[in-house]
């Protein structure tokens, strides 16, 4: 079932491959179809799950059977190694709480990307393999329980990504492109060396073999004693947390490595920004619940307080950057830095609330800048401007379109009633319940009132007013003296039209749902989220 | 005074030469191989040249049979010692006669050889001679043998380099190559002499027990010695200080050949260091640097750490394509040293592995920017934009090959660099900081690397022409097949994984 879903957007990718780039219909049609079928796969994989298994670590006796769902684990290389002795990289597939929330969030994403592609004309056939490979790579991190294979997947994402912005990007996407590649690559190259260096000291405690495997490594007792990131072994062991966790604070992004964010998204097409706020950020703080916590939970303990500050860095310092962005795009993008902050502070809480509130942060963050994405893409389409001050009045002459703003906008800013709301108050109560985020919560609230600031300024420069005499459309007036809005080059409906629609009331009915009944998605995630928080628990720890 | 051996003494020679020649099958054919071609080629004149290609590939495949049949021979020494069979060699055998093979199949897709040269005579022969030299030098075990070998090799590269007689920059690379290769070869010859004159032995493992039996009287002389030979063998691979022979000798020659020193006369370099190092001046059991602190192993480390961050940071700033991959070759010098440096099976093993994928690899990306060349009839970066669309299978090959270069998985070369990783903190600490440069680079290289598919797809060209070029069907399905072998390889890697374990036992002799 899980590889299924990983690779069926790589069979569509070989399908389109065989595909004549004339028929570009069919390609899109394949790839949409692929998409669909990922989503019913999650669709019953989430009905299929049960809540009460915890995952994280491995469950009795060891084997991750009992803990994790719809387990796949097949041995994949067996290697000799001279003088060392057997390397076992395994197929190791399986999802937890935590990674089931995650694996719904991509599969829907995926899918309304795939919408969002539709109006891509350049080079569809390219577009379509590449934004397929990205889908599985996606899909695969959130599912491989075995850091090789983890590894291999996260890297994948690289290669399609770099194309995607470098040739159906904006003007200035060379460069974006590359840093985005040189950073996250830069990341995960010391994510190489952790690798091999937790290879080379935890042990399977079935076998007794070295092991790749997350789930072991999750348990501090399958390190060996004197190995290189053993128990004893303090200094390596801060040191590859911190490596590992810039690795993944740079996917987040969070201050100071957050530069790449705002250039690929102002420079990616809309279904690009769509999966790159959507999903790719989200593998970072998934990446460091799933890999650098639970396997380094001391250090993780020792520095809580400074992911803290780190988050509410990322909070006020993003809200304040968006506040000054002039082009609609860049002031999303800020925005995401400022809410994955809100991810970071919750997870830096260290208890069940905060790290509820931060899983939960991570999807609503994903569906609701989703939205922001294609909201923003939806007028760049139309005026091709996304300068702020080019607009004025829209809301006269497009009530659907500010409607769906409007609703975005809220969500976005925590409006109670809608889904942010919920988590970044679950965020809060875990931070100001943790005695070491306290302080650093009463500071992080301020990111609330920019956040409140710079979206409902942006709202009212936009939607409310009238129109200013240099913006990037015109008013015609029709016999009846009723005024129209006229884009230049522009020959669509002026407001939503089906399709974006379509891409559009999916992600509304879950932002709404989600902020009335948060169950659905809270209820899978309480059981993994307490297993962490007592693995991660001093108690625990002071009994290694 | 010379006394003349007894008549016993000669049948015993004799017997024994006898029972060696058995041990030297391969090489004997490929030497005849060698002459036939220079007959076929007085035969054929004035036909096409595929006739001579087809059977230097015949014969090179052929000879795959007679080192398969040596694979079932005890390991040992034999000539007097001065030749060895062991796992070690028959997997550099291997490899030589492959890389031939690819040397041969590339120069055929090379239109540049229909305009420079009449007659391909003597080049076919050339590459026989080279891959038998490059396998004495695998499976030599004494310091005659080597020089003897390295200058075959040497002599052959020569002449290959300048093949395009009238274009300049070929002659000038000859010459250039000519010059280092022969002071190089002076220095090596001074450091074997000071050897031999602190052990009097030849023999690389009688000079290995009468140096560990010296203890460190001598260790002054002996590192000074190691350096010498470095000089020698760092020229073979290209490692800094010994490289700057190899951007122009790159740029210069015929692009096949280009690719078959890169990876050919590289490996020769390298499974050399390891033999030589390894046997004759062992590391660790005697402390030869007591008195200066320096040994062979804190030489290579300099010459692995420069070669990774001079190779990879000039690289940078390359305009042409052959030129690039020149710098990028001596950058993956310096990471096949840092297995070298490891010392032991896991560390021999890994740079054998590395080899192998960059074999695929680099041989892969020259054959695409040949097929290139042959097209657009240029190497410069400038020139690749719009490729993307113009010849879409070709653009994607050596896009894969690039970053497989790099190091990003799912390819062959992921696993090189992950091996060679591995092996270095196999160590534990020890070596964390060589592989933290190791990984520093590899990100630099991304940058340069990552131009060429830059180019290719993410600008258009100057001339609005997206006609598609085609390359040829031979040559798009071997483009295809390298092109999946080095993905299938770096999901799939256990056979090359368990074929470089078996060849990292050397001698018999079990190294820990």
């Amino acid at each position: 079932m899980l590889s299924l879903i990983v690779f069926l957007p790589i069979i569509a990718g070989l399908i389109i491959l065989a595909v004549p780039s004339s028929q570009k219909q069919i390609i899109r049609i394949v790839s949409l179809l692929a998409a669909l079928a990922q989503g019913v796969l999650s669709v019953l994989i989430w009905r299929g799950y049960n809540p009460a298994l915890p995952g994280i670590t491995a469950g009795p006796g060891g084997s991750p059977l009992g803990s994790f769902q719809f387990v796949e684990r097949v041995p994949w290389i067996n290697l000799d190694l001279a003088g060392f002795g057997p390397l076992n990289i395994e197929y190791f597939l399986g999802v937890d709480g935590i990674s089931i929330t995650m694996v719904i969030l991509t599969a829907l994403v995926s899918a309304i990307g795939v919408l969002s592609s539709w109006t891509i004309q350049k080079q569809v056939k390219g577009y379509f393999i590449l934004y397929n490979l990205l889908a599985s790579a996606m899909m695969g991190c959130f599912v491989a329980l075995d850091f090789f294979l983890f590894y291999v997947f996260w890297e994948v994402m690289l290669l399609p990504m770099y194309f995607l912005i470098g040739i159906w990007g904006g003007p200035n996407r060379e460069y974006a492109a590359i840093k985005f590649f040189l950073y996250t690559l830069f990341g995960s190259v010391f994510m190489l060396l952790v690798m091999i260096g937790l290879y080379f000291s935890v042990t399977d405690p079935v076998t007794g073999n070295h092991t790749f495997s997350l789930v072991a490594m999750a348990t501090q007792s399958n390190f060996i004693k004197d190995s290189i990131l053993g128990p004893d072994n303090v200094m390596w062991r801060y040191v590859s947390f911190i490596v590992l966790f810039i690795g993944f604070a740079i996917k987040v992004p969070m201050f100071p490595f957050h530069t790449w964010l705002p250039d690929a998204h102002v420079e990616a097409p809309t279904p690009i920004s769509v999966i790159l706020a959507g999903v790719l950020l989200k593998l970072g703080t998934y990446g460091m619940i799933r890999i650098n916590f639970p396997i380094f939970p001391e250090v993780f303990h020792a520095g809580m307080y400074v992911i803290g500050i780190f988050g509410a860095i990322n909070i006020i310092y993003g809200a304040m950057c968006a506040l000054a962005q002039q082009d609609l795009k860049k002031m999303v993008a800020y925005s995401s830095i400022s809410h994955m902050g809100y991810v970071l502070l919750g997870l830096s809480a260290g208890n069940s609330e905060g790290m509820v509130g931060a899983l939960y942060q991570m999807f609503n963050h994903g569906t609701i800048t989703a939205m922001l994405f294609l909201l923003v893409g939806v007028i760049y389409d139309r005026a091709h401007t996304r300068q702020i001050d080019k607009f004025g009045g829209l809301a006269s002459h497009m009530p659907h379109y500010a409607a769906f703003v409007t609703v975005a906008w809220f969500a976005s800013l925590g409006l109670p009633g809608l889904s942010g709301f919920i988590s970044e108050a679950l965020v809060f109560v875990g931070a100001f319940s943790s005695v070491t985020t306290r302080y650093i919560a009463m500071v992080s609230v301020l990111g609330i009132v920019f956040g409140a600031a710079y979206l409902l300024w942006s709202l009212q420069r936009m939607f409310l007013g009238q129109r200013k005499p240099d913006a990037a459309y015109d008013l015609v007036a029709d016999e009846d003296g009723h005024e129209h809005i006229h884009f230049h080059d522009w020959r669509g409906k002026i407001d939503l039209d089906g399709r974006e629609l379509a891409m559009l009331v999916p992600l509304l009915i879950i932002t709404i749902v989600l902020g009335v009944y948060p169950m659905p998605v809270l209820g899978m995630l309480t059981s993994s989220i307490n297993k962490l928080v007592e693995v991660l628990s001093p108690v625990v720890l002071s009994q290694l | 005074m010379f006394e003349l051996p007894t008549g016993a003494e000669i049948q015993g020679i004799i017997a024994s030469l006898k029972v060696s020649v058995g041990f030297f099958i391969p090489e004997i054919y490929l030497s005849l191989l060698f002459m036939f071609l220079i007959v076929v080629d007085l035969v054929a004149k004035g036909r096409k040249n595929s006739m001579l290609a087809i059977s230097t590939l015949a014969g090179l495949a052929g000879s795959f049979f007679f080192i398969y049949q040596q694979q079932s021979l005890h390991a040992g020494e034999f000539f007097f010692g001065m030749y060895v069979l062991d796992e070690f060699a028959l997997f550099f055998k291997y490899f030589f006669v492959l890389s031939g093979i690819f040397a041969v199949i590339i120069t055929m897709a090379d239109e540049q050889f229909d305009r420079e040269v009449k007659s391909m005579g003597e080049y076919y022969a050339l590459i026989v001679s080279m891959v038998i030299g490059m396998i004495m030098m695998a499976s030599s075990a004494d310091l005659m043998m080597i020089f003897l070998s390295m200058e075959l090799v040497s002599f052959s590269a020569y002449i290959l380099t300048g093949y395009f007689k009238r274009n300049a920059r070929s002659s000038e690379a000859a010459l250039k190559y000519l010059v280092y290769g022969a002071v190089s070869s002076g220095l090596m010859v001074y450091g074997f002499s000071l050897i031999y004159g602190l052990t009097g032995e030849t023999n690389l493992i009688k000079t290995g027990a009468a140096l560990a039996a010296q203890g460190n009287t001598h260790s002054l002389v002996l590192m000074l010695s190691s350096l010498l030979i470095i000089a020698g063998f760092g020229y073979k691979i290209g490692a800094v200080p010994f490289h700057f022979w190899s951007p122009d000798v790159y740029e210069g020659a015929p692009t096949p050949i280009t690719a078959y020193l890169s990876v050919a006369s590289k490996a020769a370099g390298v499974a050399l260091l390891i033999r030589f190092f390894y046997i004759a001046i062992p590391h660790g059991t005697l402390e030869v640097s007591s008195q200066t602190g320096i040994d062979w192993v804190m030489m290579l480390l300099v010459l692995s750490v420069g070669s990774m961050i001079y190779g990879n940071v000039v690289a940078l700033w390359q305009k042409n394509v052959k030129r690039m991959l020149a710098y990028s070759s001596i950058a993956h010098a310096g990471y096949l040293l840092l297995g070298i440096i490891v010392l032991g099976k896991f560390g021999t093993q890994a740079t054998l592995f590395y080899l192998l994928s960059y074999f695929l690899m680099n041989f892969g990306a020259f054959y695409v920017v040949i097929l290139i060349a042959n097209k657009i009839g240029s190497e410069n970066l400038d020139d690749y934009r719009g490729l993307g669309k113009k010849m879409p299978l070709a653009a994607a090959a050596l896009t894969v090959f690039l970053v497989s270069l790099v190091g990003l998985p799912p390819t062959l070369g992921f696993i090189g660099k992950l091996m060679i990783f591995s092996a270095l903190l196999a160590k534990g600490s020890l070596y964390l900081w060589l592989a933290l440069i190791g990984i520093m680079t590899s990100v630099i290289s991304l940058y340069y690397y990552m131009l060429i598919p830059l180019n290719m797809y993410l600008r258009e060209s100057s001339q609005n022409d997206n006609k598609e070029m085609n390359p040829g069907i031979f040559a798009q399905a071997l483009m295809a097949v390298l092109m999946f072998l080095t993905i299938y390889f770096g999901l799939f890697f256990t056979p090359l994984s368990h074929f470089s374990k078996y060849a990292s036992a050397m001698f018999g002799i079990t190294l820990n």
